[in-house]
């Protein structure tokens, strides 16, 4: 199954979901089509002006061309998601290296998807990774296992 | 075929970044391996790095985690030889789950032995009724 993490560049959340036997939908694999394309018009993301345009599926004309961006990278991820894991308030989103509003998106669509829906805390003791790990495998358990990749 | 790299990184106390990247060498496998201080980065096409890194996470199942990254090795504009020193972009959020990595280890290792966490209770909130009693109680009479 095709399970969306969130924050989606997580290295502790894509290993786990590869670990259990399915696929982890990350920011990366989106990324890394981008950079790969032949001909590179806009470095480093190669986010071109066609990108916010493809964002006006999520957010109207007056949202900043930020928001309308990330969520043309987002799009392909939110729409194959069949499950999704959520860490709450991660680091990384704090600062300007997240964006606030575009999180908050991401959470209200996948809770709008209603799909498989996992909610967590990132741990900080060694009992609370326990859980953390133990919440996370039974739920991926639940879920049907993963198609063999094409 | 689909080019892909994926990022090893090691948070192990038998094995190092070296022996990760010389086993991914003696496999003689079509991809570029490069090795950094938090661990090894391979591409090459999706079919053969997946399933060689399936038999190098067999080397430590505890120490080993691996995640995709959208940048090939040494790209130009990513990489920090280009662009006059400084940490990556990306390289907060691996720095920040790195420290969790030993926790996550120990609670795959306890997953595997069979090892059912207690999962905490929540803690309710205190109910209003009975806060307005806790502050008649405690108010002093004149």
């Amino acid at each position: 199954m095709k399970v969306f993490i969130y924050p989606t560049n997580s290295l502790i959340l894509y290993d786990l979901v590869e670990r259990f036997g399915h696929e982890p939908l990350a920011i990366m694999q989106e990324i890394g089509k981008k950079v790969r394309k032949q001909g590179l018009d806009s470095p480093p993301m190669n986010m071109t002006p066609e990108d916010p345009k493809f964002g006006l599926k999520y957010a109207a004309v007056e949202v900043p061309s930020g928001v309308r961006g990330r969520m043309s990278l987002f799009d392909p991820l939110l729409s194959k998601a069949e499950a999704a894991i959520i860490v709450t308030e991660p680091v990384i989103s704090f600062g300007c290296m997240g964006c606030a509003r575009t999180n908050e998106l991401v959470n209200f669509l996948l809770r709008g998807k209603k799909i498989p829906l996992l909610r967590l805390d990132y741990p900080n003791t060694e009992e609370d990774a326990k859980i953390f790990v133990y919440k996370i495998s039974e739920f991926l358990k639940s879920l049907k296992p993963s198609e063999d990749k094409k | 075929m689909e080019t892909i790299t994926k990022m090893i990184v090691i948070n192990s106390s038998k094995l190092l970044p070296s022996d990760v990247a010389i086993k991914l060498y003696e496999s003689k496998a079509d991809v570029m391996v490069k090795e950094t201080c938090f661990g090894v980065m391979v591409s090459g096409e999706r079919e053969i790095v997946d399933s060689l890194l399936l038999d190098i996470r067999k080397l430590d199942p505890y120490g080993i985690f691996i995640k995709e990254r959208g940048f090939a090795p040494g790209e130009p504009y990513r990489c920090r030889a280009t662009r006059r020193g400084g940490s990556r972009p990306g390289f907060h959020n691996l720095e920040n789950e790195d420290k969790l990595l030993p926790h996550i280890a120990s609670a795959l290792k306890a997953l595997d032995r069979g090892e059912i966490p207690i999962l905490k209770k929540q803690t309710k909130k205190l109910d209003i009724d009975k806060f307005k009693e806790i502050i008649k109680e405690s108010e002093v009479i004149k």
